[in-house]
């Protein structure tokens, strides 16, 4: 086998995995390779899926696995046999719009092989980017899709799929959705090229991003942030059953006599089993005030989301949001709009709501603490746990230690959330470190900390 | 395909995805297929070595300590209370020792306690129990194993790294129509492509919970019974709640697929 090169690629492959995030064992490893031994090599769906039973354990990997394998075990090789049979049909104002009029037909159909030969053919053809010497050429996604432009032809699918009995705002979705997987299977065999030219490991270490729980809010993009926020729901689901377990294993209180004795009647009087009286689970209020202005506020939205997505881990969550006053947003978490309200609308809502939290538009957060301090002298009691989110970037005003000094002592708890990297705290105008001598601060990035960190607080 | 490779590498298959999406039938659909017995051990919260392994029969071996008479020695009772006789086994026990072909089908796996995952790594990797009174048991034919979870908590690495791992999702709308077209075979061809379609987009929504295979079959069974004949804007409108369950999801596919004028 090792003759083959298999063996050396799949090696290569699982490293290309581990060093992306994917933990792979030595156990998984070898389980691959036998699961590659009783298979048939000729189909590559058959490959990935043996390599997928194998390696990958969790879902959120997936992307990353896909990705990853459209490297190593590519499609085709070169332009393929297309290469061979349209050398005369290069590239040229025909050429664009011959594959236009083809893309159109295949993506009103949603035809996804035709897409996928279509993207292999658009690259090749319009994506070339001859360097001057061999190895220096190289292919550019970008390039062929703006020569192809699919975006212009979203009109046209959408007028299309209205002809297929669809309403307006479904198809705009659909058509939306199918421009951007045709640029993804475009941009993956840029990829490919690219890989052949310069060597798989190069491009498998610059393009492959990190997976979704792992990627940090601040450099999130937009269809991130959707992914994202369907994330949600699942993970407070999950933290939620977590709690719950472990607070059943802690419950174990007294004994409870009667309940012993009668049990221990039908084996004869012997108590086999002793029975407890279940502990009163001890829970506190949840005070979040949040920075919403635009740097930091899809990370205060998130959080948002997920603490009242736990509330009856709470005895009460009230929960502020300041630019530069304070606002308070707890009314949009009501229990009858979380059980009733599309969990969208909510988002849509609070960022609507964010205009009453600026007055001047420039973060404050002196004059939110100020502000809070006087406004809701009451918020915070001896049972209330606080909890700041916010990068504590200030613009050099007035950081108002003394406030949020003394609303920190008069709360049980205090944490501060910072989704910046640590590394950054306390470049230009932050005042990280200020405010984390009175308020204990926590770097949280990404999702996976943001859960960790949540289910530590409950 | 990965159920192949389950058979031919002999390891437990961990199945997760949605509710609702065959999870459970694929292990059904296997032991009918192969025509082996399902051995079932449905998991929850606090479920534990008594109920997945084995217990000793408490009762019984109390009644035959005190119907002993006085005559017999410590020794020989300690020896035959501790036999096959008082022993109950239990699924996973039962599935290891049979001597015929078995599918064990542990259920929803992610609801059970971290304990009992430490319990189920020696049943899974070497198909043996220990018993302390009695030695170790090996399987005398290893069984084929499906775990199922709904990932409502993250497993164990070390539970991960023995198991064969299939993500199940929805369907294609082709495969969707064959499943519903031989789970319900008098509906007709063409309510199944429009419920197909229908059931389609309401995937393509952003709810909170998307409609399952289970219940685009439940809703070809409604329209069965109703006798619908043709699935237009007020019939989607008036079986809607056999596959939506939230009444926020309800108001937005109104809304969205302009249900009522």
């Amino acid at each position: 086998m090792s003759s083959s090169g298999l063996a050396d690629r799949h090696v290569d492959f699982l490293v290309a995995l581990r060093a992306a995030g994917v933990p792979v064992s030595l156990a998984e490893d070898v389980d691959a390779f036998a699961a590659l031994s009783v298979l048939r090599w000729d189909d590559r769906e058959v490959v990935r899926t043996a390599y997928a039973a194998t390696v990958l354990k969790r879902q959120v990997h997936r992307p990353t696995f896909d990705a990853l394998f459209d490297l190593y075990f590519p499609r085709l090789v070169g332009g393929g046999a297309m290469d061979a049979e349209r050398s005369d049909r290069q590239d040229g104002p025909e050429a664009v719009a011959e594959l236009r009029s083809r893309l159109l037909a295949a993506l009103g159909a949603g035809d996804v092989d035709e897409q996928q030969r279509l993207a292999v053919e658009a690259l090749g053809r319009l994506g070339a980017m001859p360097g001057r010497g061999t190895g220096l050429a190289s292919w550019s996604a970008y390039t062929a899709l703006r020569r192809l432009s699919p975006d212009d032809l979203i009109a046209r699918i959408i007028a299309a799929l209205l002809d297929d009995g669809r309403v307006e705002e479904e198809a705009a979705r659909v058509a939306a959705r199918r421009v951007g997987s045709f640029t993804a299977m475009v941009e993956a065999e840029a990829r490919r090229r690219i890989a052949e030219e310069k060597g798989v490991d190069h491009v498998a270490e610059v393009t492959v991003r990190p997976s979704i729980d792992r990627l940090d809010f601040t450099a999130a993009k937009r269809a991130d942030l959707e992914e994202m926020r369907r994330e949600i729901y699942p993970l407070a689901r999950r933290l939620a059953s977590r709690l719950a377990r472990e607070q059943h294993a802690r419950r174990r209180g007294a004994l409870d006599f009667r309940r012993t004795v009668r049990a221990s009647l039908s084996s004869g009087g012997v108590p086999l089993v002793t029975h407890h009286r279940p502990r009163r689970p001890h829970r506190t209020e949840l005070v979040v005030l949040c920075d919403v202005s635009g740097s930091v506020a899809s990370f205060a939205r998130f959080t948002l989301m997920l603490v009242f997505a736990l509330r009856e881990q709470f005895q009460a969550v009230r929960a502020f949001t300041f630019v530069d006053q304070v606002h308070e947003v707890t009314q949009l978490f009501a229990p009858r709009s979380m059980t009733g309200a599309d969990p969208g609308d909510v988002l849509a809502e609070l960022a609507a709501s964010t205009e009453h939290a600026a007055r001047w538009g420039r973060t404050n957060y002196g004059r939110a603490f100020t502000d809070f301090a006087s406004s809701f002298p009451t918020a915070i009691g001896p049972k209330t746990s606080l909890l700041v989110l916010g990068d504590a970037r200030s613009n050099y005003s007035d950081l108002a230690l003394p406030v949020l000094g003394d609303l920190a002592d008069r709360a049980r708890h205090a944490h501060w959330l910072n989704p910046e990297h640590r590394r950054h705290w306390d470049t230009g105008d932050s005042a990280a470190s200020a405010y984390s001598a009175v308020v204990p601060m926590t770097e949280c990035r990404n999702l996976t900390q943001l859960g960790q960190f949540v289910h530590d607080l409950v | 395909m990965t159920a192949y490779l389950t058979g031919a590498l002999e390891k437990p298959l961990l199945v997760e995805g949605p509710a609702g999406v065959g999870k459970t039938e694929l292990a059904k659909a296997v032991s009918r297929a192969t025509g082996a017995d399902l051995v079932r051990l449905q998991c929850y919260e606090g479920l534990d070595e008594a109920r997945a392994l084995y217990e000793w029969n408490y009762k019984k071996q109390l009644l035959r300590i005190q119907a002993e008479s006085a005559g017999s020695s410590w020794q020989e009772t300690h020896d035959e209370i501790f036999t096959e006789e008082f022993l109950l086994t239990r699924p996973l026990l039962t599935a290891i020792r049979r001597d015929e072909a078995t599918v064990l089908l542990v259920d929803e796996v992610d609801k059970t306690d971290v304990e009992v995952e430490g319990l189920l790594l020696e049943v899974l990797s070497d198909f043996q129990v220990t018993i302390p009174e009695l030695g170790t048991v090996e399987a005398v034919r290893r069984p084929f194993v499906v775990l199922t979870s709904n990932a409502t908590r993250e497993l164990s690495e070390a539970l991960k790294r023995r198991c064969l791992y299939l993500h199940l999702d929805y369907p294609s709308a082709e495969r969707e129509r064959e499943i519903v077209t031989r789970q319900v075979p008098d509906l007709d061809e063409r309510i199944a492509e429009q419920l197909v379609a229908t059931i389609g987009r309401l995937r393509d929504l952003d709810l909170k919970k998307s409609p399952s295979i289970a219940e685009s079959v439940d809703w070809a069974r409604t329209l069965l019974a109703l006798e619908i004949k043709d699935l237009d804007t007020t019939a989607i409108d008036e079986t809607l709640g056999v596959v939506l369950k939230h009444s926020s999801d309800q108001a937005k596919a109104v809304r969205e697929l302009r249900l009522r004028a």
